[in-house]
């Protein structure tokens, strides 16, 4: 019992770093853009709300909590956004090939994270120095009276206010996709450019809103990520990389609906973590264990398209620059 | 005043068209202007950060990357192993199916090299050594290329996305046969194979050791250029890359030509292992494709997979990584700055295309052309 709440909090947290860069990634290719930057600007994303609070929290005696978590939160959206608008100005307007450009954008962003994230660790005397405590703690806090409340309580409600914010962006982002005249819109963008253009829609804006956005949101995975799963430190060990692709993947698993991600992502968190809680394996099939959850999702990639389902599908035109005068 | 413009349908400041073709000189010419401001952009930035003069730090990275005859081989070592998975690639490309798996053909042509070098060594004669393992270590990155090329060419399944996840089941494989093979026992390292004997380590030839691996990867990239510009294969390759209807319509067979290529171009990249762990590194770690994978995707698109201009460009990116390695150690600065100044440049390379393919007509522009037809 004690190993099954240890497995599904390791889950959640690990899940909810992925969430978040899936379900932005998902705002994204709705509107036709596949952005590999995702590694990347979690990057940025992480990094710059290190910055962020690092300087206030030298700046100030008493860090306010409240204003920790704005600044987290704003300049680690805004950063990766910034990524976002750069892709997109390169993808949309000057219409360069959007697989190389994402993958620019994730050698781009791991350069100034984890340049800048060297010298914020030189500036703080070493690595594993840098001291952002309080913020790191506004991002811990968990419910009181409720997390403590037997094993439902540490299942269910002992994390930091970003996991229930990832939930709740998810069921947000799927209601506008499906339920909305601009979420209809958006996924008219996604399918079909040219249609969309002849009935009024402005495909531009609505490609560089939804990849901006879903940069930034795709971002907070970042600010998660530093704040609260490695407690506010930073190390260069290219693990946010890992998790990024891992967060393209989940994508793919969810085909392409958010809400699919909020059990999704906690699956991944629970085949990844697996071996951690089988007993008498080597260390060597340790290793094996960890590729579950990109061999479940090649698996849902093949069945899905064998199945021709159109639901399941990726947007159409995921991958292609639009051009109006082209046929 | 309003009266009159809401008749007049107000043109937009700017309006692109595209273009029908335009000289190689001046595609040339777009391009390198590209990465002259790409350069100066990066001279700011350096500038900026760290207050030393770039002219300096770029002399400096010129000082890292050809300063000795060591150096210079490394560099040399280091470009043709990015020529050699770009090389691969091009024919994939060049069928429009996005090869994103190329890291993970890399590592398991790596992974079947380093086998054959562990279980094989001293067992068996030099040569047959050698034959094996360039055998497994293709046949291991064509079946690792193969397995997605099966599912686009029957069922239509997602290539990019598919070539990506298997990067990482190549890599969890690798770090398996890692912790399989570790020496010694605990450092969790493969650690140098054979590091008396030099069982399967690539021959010193006149003296030097990296000679072999430019001659393997530039018979390739010579052999690779012919078979996409003279051969009937590399012109299905690309009838089918400009469109498969047009391809069904000439009775070529699509799925033959999606296989065949895409085995030749993942046996590249697994060929490209092979000469990692036994022509540079004799190990194998997941770093031994260290990103190059990646990186090779850009450099194969951008030189439009003219075999010239990727010797360049693999040497460019190559030399930036060796400058900046040298500049971090002698500036205290991190090493993680090439990878700043690598996306600037490619980020520019890339906006660049934009005015190669399309043309800029501006409001006023477009006006005087009026005039003159009226």
């Amino acid at each position: 019992m004690e190993q099954l709440i240890a497995l599904i909090k390791s889950s959640v947290v690990f899940g909810t770093v992925i969430m978040y860069g899936c379900i932005g990634e998902t705002l994204t290719e709705k509107s036709g853009n596949l952005n590999l930057g995702v590694p990347g600007i979690m990057y940025l994303g992480g990094i710059s709300s290190l910055i962020g609070v690092f300087f206030y929290e030298r700046a100030v005696e008493t860090p306010n909590a409240i204003l920790c978590l704005l600044i987290a939160l704003i300049s680690g959206f805004g950063a990766a956004a910034l990524g976002g608008l750069l892709y997109s100005f390169l993808t949309i307007t000057l219409r360069a090939n959007q697989n190389v450009t994402g993958l620019t954008l994730t050698i781009f962003g791991s350069g100034i994270a984890n340049f800048f994230g060297g010298s914020l660790n030189k500036l703080a005397g070493g690595v594993g120095q840098i001291s952002v405590s309080a913020t790191s703690a506004a991002f811990r806090t968990q419910i009181p009276f409720l997390s403590e409340w037997g094993p439902i309580g540490r299942m269910l409600f002992s994390y930091g206010f970003m996991v229930y914010l990832a939930i709740a962006i998810a069921v947000i982002m799927h209601w506008y996709l499906m339920r909305t005249r601009g979420g209809l819109n958006l996924r008219a963008v996604g399918e079909n450019p040219a249609t969309a253009d002849a009935m009024g829609i402005n495909v531009t804006r609505k490609k560089y809103l939804a990849t901006c956005i879903g940069a930034g949101i795709s971002g907070l995975g970042g600010v998660y990520y530093v704040m609260d799963y490695i407690k506010g430190t930073w190390a260069n060990d290219g693990s946010i990389e890992k998790l990024g692709w891992l967060a393209v993947a989940l994508v793919i698993f969810t085909t392409w609906k958010s809400v699919n991600a909020i059990w999704g992502a906690y699956l991944f968190g629970v085949l990844y973590w697996m071996y951690f809680y089988i007993p008498n394996l080597t260390r060597s099939s340790q290793e094996l264990f960890k590729c579950l959850p990109y061999i479940v999702t090649i698996l849902v990639l093949i069945i899905s398209s064998t199945r021709k389902k159109k639901e399941q599908q990726a947007p159409a035109h995921l991958g292609l620059s639009y051009f109006r005068e082209d046929r | 005043m309003s009266t009159q413009s809401v008749h007049v349908e107000r043109e937009p400041l700017v309006r692109m068209v595209k273009r029908d073709g335009i000289s190689n000189q001046k595609a040339w010419l777009i391009r390198g202007i590209s990465l002259g401001s790409a350069l100066v952009v990066c001279a700011l930035l350096i500038f900026m950060l760290t207050k030393l003069n770039p002219l300096k730090v770029y002399s400096s990275m010129f000082e890292g990357a050809l300063g000795t005859p060591r150096r210079t081989w490394v560099t040399l070592r280091d470009t043709m192993m990015l020529l050699c998975i770009s090389i691969g690639l091009a024919p994939a490309f060049k069928m429009r199916f996005w090869n994103i798996g190329a890291e993970g053909q890399v590592l398991i042509g790596g992974v079947a090299t380093a086998a054959c070098m562990i279980y094989l060594g001293g067992k068996v004669p030099t040569p047959v050594l050698f034959l094996v393992m360039v055998l497994a270590s293709t046949l291991s990155g064509a079946v690792w290329g193969l397995v997605p090329a099966i599912f686009k060419a029957k069922w239509n399944t997602n290539e990019t996305l598919f070539t990506l996840m298997m990067n990482y089941v190549a890599i969890q494989i690798t770090s398996y046969c890692v912790a399989l093979w570790e020496n010694p026992f605990g450092s969790n390292s493969v650690g140098i194979i054979h590091p008396n004997t030099e069982w399967g380590w690539f021959p010193k030839i006149f003296g030097q050791q990296y000679l072999l691996n430019v001659i393997i990867v530039m018979g390739l990239t010579v052999a690779m250029y012919v078979y996409l510009k003279y051969t009937k294969h590399g012109y299905e390759i690309s009838v089918v890359g400009e469109s498969e209807n047009t391809a069904r319509y000439a009775g070529i067979s699509v799925r033959k030509v999606i296989l065949r290529t895409m085995a030749i171009s993942s046996g590249i990249c697994g060929l490209a292992g092979f000469i990692a762990v036994s022509g540079a590194s004799h190990t194998i770690s997941v770093n031994t494709a260290d990103g190059r994978g990646f990186t090779a995707i850009i450099v194969a698109w951008l030189s439009k997979f003219n075999a010239v201009v990727m010797v360049l460009f693999s040497f460019l990116l190559v030399f930036l990584d060796k400058g900046a390695v040298e500049i971090a150690s002698k500036y205290g600065l991190n090493e993680y700055a090439s990878e700043i100044i690598e996306g600037i440049i490619l980020f520019f390379i890339l906006g660049s295309e934009f005015f190669i393919n399309y043309r800029l007509i501006f409001r006023h522009a477009g006006k005087k052309d009026k005039k003159e037809v009226a």
